[in-house]
């Protein structure tokens, strides 16, 4: 990131708001350490029915800790979660009824065959074994692994597992869906498949929490992101929201003569009056485009009257790994390992 | 559907998991029954012709109960083994976030075990009649015998249950139950007779459970002298009543303990 770092209000946005409508997944004040390390420091989170919050984060911000306490499989030092208004550390059983999880370590039973996996899983939601083998057949081919339906698990891809994991989270078609990295770890292939089927699940109207530590995959697929960062929330908002919190966009030239620099440097001060930031590295100038495409036309003009030649232009708006970096100072991927998330790439 | 009932069924399902895996990778089997086998050559063969059991018995029918108890102990490690490896997957994971039965896992493990225990008895008897053990009571005590035998084994499977829970990984279970199993079956009267322990280590051996195991199978399959004396303590007197105290007393105490260090444990 080109601009320096200036301190930013995002104070006010962290305030909880209780008037959210209908609340699927509301939790306030969730801490939680291991000896030392604070994985959860005040966590306040709320997704609104029909909707889905990116949390996003590096590795070791404690999304996955985040995640386990929601899916009832571990207990906050502190705070209340609340998933379809059902307390979970009171009544955990009654939360598991109506969530799905799935995890970045697909929880799979590899000597199994997929079909025998959700039906296991089906008979522990306690459908019998007729509904249980319908409701299998019924994701395996929605998933597309009807045809490695009868094979064990351990033969599939890193994708299928996932998928296979997922559609054991929607065995009993949870009211919540909570998806921690869902394609942390896969090829862009696999990945692109799964965005997919998210999306497909999106549509249908599902809720959902979803971690990621891919800024693309939280602003494709979320409503509203959740930046944490060391167990904190440090922004909230929509994508746009974030984009904008850190300025807007910006014209970027890339020159093909590094003695051009210069000059592309005055024409760029002089059509956007902004602070131009010049790489001479790359060979790239960045300035702020006030007015948008009228501003990149502007300089695209001058500079062929000047008859400076470019290797690249364009108009770029910050993407997320910007708004990272501005917010916390690294970057997505300069960050201490998690406790409970060693594969993170 | 009552709590009881779903312990049973969600118990059934995961014992049902556990057995396919069995049936898909049946080398883990091989090897662990294989073990048993080797124990009875080893001592028919190897160690036998220097161990008088005395009363008139041959050593190898002497030998076959003890070695049944051995391998029903021994056989107990499968189940700490399949839990600690279980609790290492993301497997467990899903199991934690379904509203099943918290005690499932456990129930299921230590169920289809029952299977694993029920095939090494019946490859034990095998290799027993193949060098030269008989059944020379009659059926109802033989099938007592077995019985005994399972549930025996059932028992010490929630013992190992215990220590799978315990262990952070597969790789420590077999050492970790080595300490356990090792004094409990050598120092007891499964391959030398009572009498041939120092004074000191006698009271352990006569009131070591594997020793009560052993004497009441080799009485029920009709491998002891009617005429020999049996060690003058209540223990080896009441061999099935003292054995069944034991699995009592495990269950009692060892089904709560795992129940509450699976609930407690996170990965």
């Amino acid at each position: 990131m080109a601009t320096p770092p200036q301190p930013l209000e995002v104070e006010p946005v962290l305030t909880p708001d209780d008037a959210t409508p209908d609340p699927m997944i509301r939790a306030r004040g969730l801490r939680k350490s291991y000896g030392d390390v604070r994985a959860l420091d005040g966590l306040d989170l709320d997704v609104p029915r029909g909707t889905v919050l990116g949390l996003l984060g590096p590795n070791g911000a404690g999304k996955t800790t985040c995640v386990r306490i929601l899916a009832t499989l571990l207990v906050p030092d502190e705070g209340t979660v609340d998933v379809a208004g059902i307390d979970v550390i009171a009544r955990p059983d009654a939360v598991r009824a109506r969530m799905g999880l799935s995890g970045q370590y697909a929880a799979v039973d590899e000597y199994l065959t997929g079909f025998e996996n959700l039906v296991m899983v089906g008979r522990l939601y306690g459908f019998d074994r007729r509904r249980a083998r319908a409701r299998a057949k019924e994701l395996l081919e929605r998933f597309s692994l009807a045809d490695a339906g009868d094979r064990p698990a351990r033969t599939y891809s890193g994708g299928m597992r996932r998928r296979l994991d997922l559609a054991g989270a929607l065995v009993a078609e949870p009211d919540v869906l909570v998806l921690d990295e869902p394609t942390t770890g896969l090829d862009p292939r696999s990945r692109n498949q799964m965005w997919a089927v998210i999306r497909e699940l999106v549509a249908g109207g599902a809720t959902l929490l979803l971690t990621t530590q891919y800024l693309e995959e939280a602003d494709l697929l979320a409503d509203q992101i959740v930046v944490i960062d060391r167990g904190r929330a440090i922004a909230k908002g929509t994508a746009d929201d974030l984009k904008r919190q850190i300025g807007g966009e910006r014209v970027e030239v890339v020159v093909a003569d590094p003695s051009a620099l210069e000059a592309v440097r005055e024409v760029l001060e002089q059509v956007t009056g902004g602070e131009v930031v010049v790489d001479g590295e790359t060979r790239t100038l960045t300035a702020p485009a006030v007015a948008g495409p009228q501003t990149l036309m502007e300089v695209l003009r001058r500079l062929d009257t000047e008859a400076i030649v470019l290797d690249d232009v364009g108009l770029r708006r910050p993407t997320l790994d910007d708004v990272f970096l501005e917010l916390t100072g690294h970057g997505a991927e300069d960050t201490v390992a998690d406790e409970t998330n060693q594969d993170g790439s | 559907m009552s709590s009881v009932q779903r312990v049973v069924v969600d118990g059934s399902i995961i014992a049902t998991r556990n057995l396919i895996k069995l049936k898909r990778v049946p080398e883990v089997l091989v090897f662990v029954l294989i073990s048993p086998i080797m124990f009875v050559l080893l001592f028919a063969y190897v160690f036998g012709g220097a161990i008088d059991p005395g009363a008139g018995i041959s050593y190898r029918e002497f030998l076959i109960g003890g070695i049944f108890a051995q391998t029903v102990v021994f056989g107990a490690t499968f189940t700490g083994a399949g839990l600690a490896e279980d609790m290492q997957k993301g497997i467990i994971d899903r199991f934690r976030s379904l509203p099943m039965s918290r005690s499932a896992v456990l129930v299921g493990r230590t169920g289809s075990d029952v299977v694993y225990n029920l095939l090494s008895i019946v490859i034990m008897s095998g290799t027993g009649l193949l060098v030269g053990w008989r059944i020379t009571s009659n059926v109802p005590d033989a099938l007592a015998a077995y019985a005994l035998l399972l549930l025996f084994a059932y028992a010490f499977s929630w013992i190992m249950a215990y220590v799978g829970l315990m262990v952070p990984s597969v790789e420590v279970i077999n050492n970790a139950s080595f300490v356990v199993i090792f004094p409990l079956t050598f120092v007891s009267n499964a391959f030398v007779p009572v009498e041939s322990f120092p004074t000191a280590l006698r009271h352990f051996v006569e009131w070591n459970p594997v020793s009560s195991v052993t004497q009441a199978v080799r009485e029920l399959f009709g491998n002891v002298n009617p005429a020999a004396p049996v060690p003058d303590v209540w223990s080896l007197q009441n061999p099935v009543l003292y054995t069944l105290i034991w699995i009592a007393v495990i269950l009692v105490v060892f089904v709560p303990l795992s129940v509450r260090r699976f609930k407690a444990t996170s990965r």
